[in-house]
């Protein structure tokens, strides 16, 4: 009797061990303290195990596009940031370009417009754009949903995640959000410093932060490195409005959001259209290279007065935001 | 008692039921029992049926044209009754899509409207601002962007488009992707989620005249509603095709939003 119940108890232990190396605890949405409260309707769609992983396979699923050959995560690559790196502006279906240089979706939970033009002001409609975009995926989501319907896969996935095999525009949308607003990149050594390790940061970086927040913060304000509005930062005119396109207003001509500069080292191209391709021209920009244009935002009026050396101490202190748990983060990739 | 008696008997029993019957259909109104009654959306070009594809119309401008797409969201309905009292329609169940290339979707039918007598119904012609800032889980039916409101949605600048139409005319200039003299107005515009922009919000409110709706449990009113789809171009503003060949979120589809609130008339109302 006693050797059967020692027995039972060790496998037990050794039950619940294997359990936990193989998938650590689904945790669900966890806001950082360090974060102000997440802006996503967290309770119109509640973040579930299943309903993450469904969205992480819609991330990564070939069929949302016309032929199958694009996903979401063919401009948005986890190395990067869930960005498009060394492409000016997107590469779509068919090779064709599109206008713009793909953000990084990251920390979407606290935005509420999204897009350069801020055009899209709810993640769950999010998702139609690009796969209606006849330059990205150019498919109709009806469509997507057929295919979906058709496979053997997904009818459980749905199940497991909304309490029945129903596949609808709701369900796969608000699956993507799941998986977007899981994106949270809120662990990189700026992190640490700011939450307390002291050593997180080497001098030139504490000095490159120093500057930052006289000179940049104003825009790219602390912790999500965005204040959400649309400004002109003084590049060169073309033919995109930017946030006029959607307020129709001329006072927003060519204007555009203030980007997160969170893993910046790993999003280049910089700028909505991608024009700046390396940390050292961004200074340089801000340094002495801002148009005087239409809307030019007061703040840059006369340019951004940096030494030399205190550029390296600012591009010090934006490396510092790399943060390699969230490019790493096995829960995110595509396998 | 003989044959005759009963049949006498008999024959005042009928009457007095049927009286009472006809009685209740008048004059009983219970606004605790309910009803339904139709609204049906019968598109016209100027004083003729509305035929998509066909035909040769011309506009105040005497432009030729014709048209091959004519969709608009009818929303937010209420039925106003003559105690004074006003039926709005629940939220979720009032948003519908009218297509001239689906006839069922041109007869709306409300029901659980509370007996009596309504004179008016009101309606927003598009989609509220508050429907168009609402999470997924509340745009399906008609609103789902994937489903019945496929083409009645701009993806790239979140909103419903209110009114679609689409058409052929010969001072139109040549359309490259489609190799037709094509004019395409889509509009739309709710306000604006954060920054104000234009508000093509249209709410239309259609008198019945002399003739009621009366609403009762056995009895469904329809109120056959005339839509001018030359109202769309002509009016205060008369479109021109070959100026304005393409108009969708731009300040100028204010005018034709403008028109368009006044296509919408009473030919009449049956009550049975
Ligand atoms: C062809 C490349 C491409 C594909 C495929 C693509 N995107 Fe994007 N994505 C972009 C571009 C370009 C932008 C910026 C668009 C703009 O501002 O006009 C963008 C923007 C975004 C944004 C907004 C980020 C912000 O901060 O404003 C999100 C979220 C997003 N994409 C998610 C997705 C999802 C989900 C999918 C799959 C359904 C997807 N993308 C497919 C290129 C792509
Ligand atoms: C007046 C507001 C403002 C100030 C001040 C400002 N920026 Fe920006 N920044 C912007 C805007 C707006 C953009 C996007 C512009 C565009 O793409 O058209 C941007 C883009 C960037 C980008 C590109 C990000 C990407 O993902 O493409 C970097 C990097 C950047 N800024 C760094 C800085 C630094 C460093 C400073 C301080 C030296 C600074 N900015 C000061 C508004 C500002």
């Amino acid at each position: 009797m006693k050797q059967y119940l020692w027995t039972s108890i060790l496998c037990l232990g050794v039950f619940a061990a294997c359990q936990k190396n193989d998938k650590p605890e689904f945790t669900g949405f966890e806001n950082p303290t360090h974060f102000p409260t997440a802006t996503y309707p967290f309770n119109s769609n509640p973040v579930t195990e299943a309903g993450f992983e469904l969205g992480r396979k819609l991330f990564y699923e070939g069929k949302l596009s016309r032929d199958g050959s694009i996903s979401c995560g063919s401009c948005h690559l986890q190395s990067a940031a869930f960005s498009h790196v060394d492409h000016t502006v997107s590469h779509g279906i068919d090779d064709k370009l599109g206008t713009r240089n793909a953000p990084a979706v990251q920390n979407m939970a606290w935005s509420s417009t999204f897009m350069w033009d801020g055009g899209v002001h709810n993640l769950d409609m999010f998702s139609f754009s690009p796969i209606e975009n006849p330059v990205e995926m150019d498919e109709k989501v009806a469509n997507v949903l057929l295919k979906l319907q058709a496979t053997t896969t997904y009818p459980p996935l749905f199940k497991a995640a909304f309490g029945t095999e129903e596949i609808n525009s709701m369900r796969m949308m608000q699956a993507l959000s799941q998986f977007m607003c899981m994106l949270v990149s809120a662990n990189s050594r700026y992190d640490q410093f700011v939450q307390g390790n002291n050593d997180a940061l080497n001098a030139t970086e504490k000095e490159g932060l120093t500057i930052f927040r006289a000179k940049c913060a104003n825009c790219h304000t602390e912790p999500l490195f965005t204040d959400n509005s649309f400004r002109n930062n003084g590049l060169p005119i073309g033919n995109d409005k930017g946030r006029s396109r959607i307020t129709l207003n001329p006072a927003d001509d060519y204007t555009f959001k203030v980007p997160s500069l969170r893993n910046i080292e790993k999003t280049m191209p910089y700028m909505h259209n991608g024009s700046l391709h390396s940390l050292d021209a961004v200074l340089d920009h801000y340094q002495n290279g801002i148009q005087q244009t239409p809307n030019l935002d007061p703040l840059l009026t006369n340019g951004l007065a940096l030494s030399d050396a205190e550029k390296e101490q600012l591009k010090a202190f934006l490396l510092s935001l790399t943060d390699n748990d969230f490019i790493r983060e096995p829960k995110f990739s595509e396998f | 008692m003989t044959f005759k008696n009963i049949f006498f008997a008999l024959s005042l029993f009928t009457a007095t039921l049927f009286i009472a019957s006809c009685d209740k259909d008048k004059n009983d109104i219970d606004p605790n029992e309910k009803g339904s009654m139709t609204l049906h959306f019968d598109n016209r070009l100027g004083n003729a049926d509305l035929v998509l594809n066909t035909g040769t119309y011309n506009n105040a401008l005497n432009q030729p044209f014709s048209l091959t797409m004519f969709n608009y969201f009818v929303s937010n309905i209420q039925f106003h009754n003559i105690d004074g009292t006003t039926y709005t329609v629940p939220q979720n169940e009032s948003y519908f899509l009218v297509k001239e290339s689906d006839p069922e979707s041109q007869e709306i039918t409300i029901d659980n409207i509370p007996e009596g007598d309504y004179d008016k119904v009101t309606f927003v012609v598009g989609v509220d601002s508050t429907r168009n800032t609402m999470p997924i889980a509340d745009r399906t039916g008609a609103l789902d962007p994937a489903g019945e409101a496929a083409g009645m949605y701009w993806m790239w600048n979140s909103g419903y488009i209110f009114l679609k139409m689409e058409g052929l005319s010969s001072v139109a200039p040549l359309d490259s992707a489609s190799n037709t003299n094509l004019f395409q107005y889509h509009i739309g515009g709710f306000g604006g989620y954060s920054s104000p922009t234009i508000n093509n919000i249209k709410t239309v409110a259609l008198p019945f005249g002399s003739t009621k709706a009366e609403i009762r449990t056995d009895v469904a009113p329809e109120a056959h509603i005339f839509v001018d789809a030359a109202k769309v171009i002509n009016g205060t503003t008369n479109i021109d095709f070959a100026a304005y060949p393409v108009v969708m979120f731009n300040p100028y589809s204010t005018n034709i939003a403008n028109n368009y609130a006044n296509m919408f008339a009473i030919d009449h109302i049956h009550n049975d």
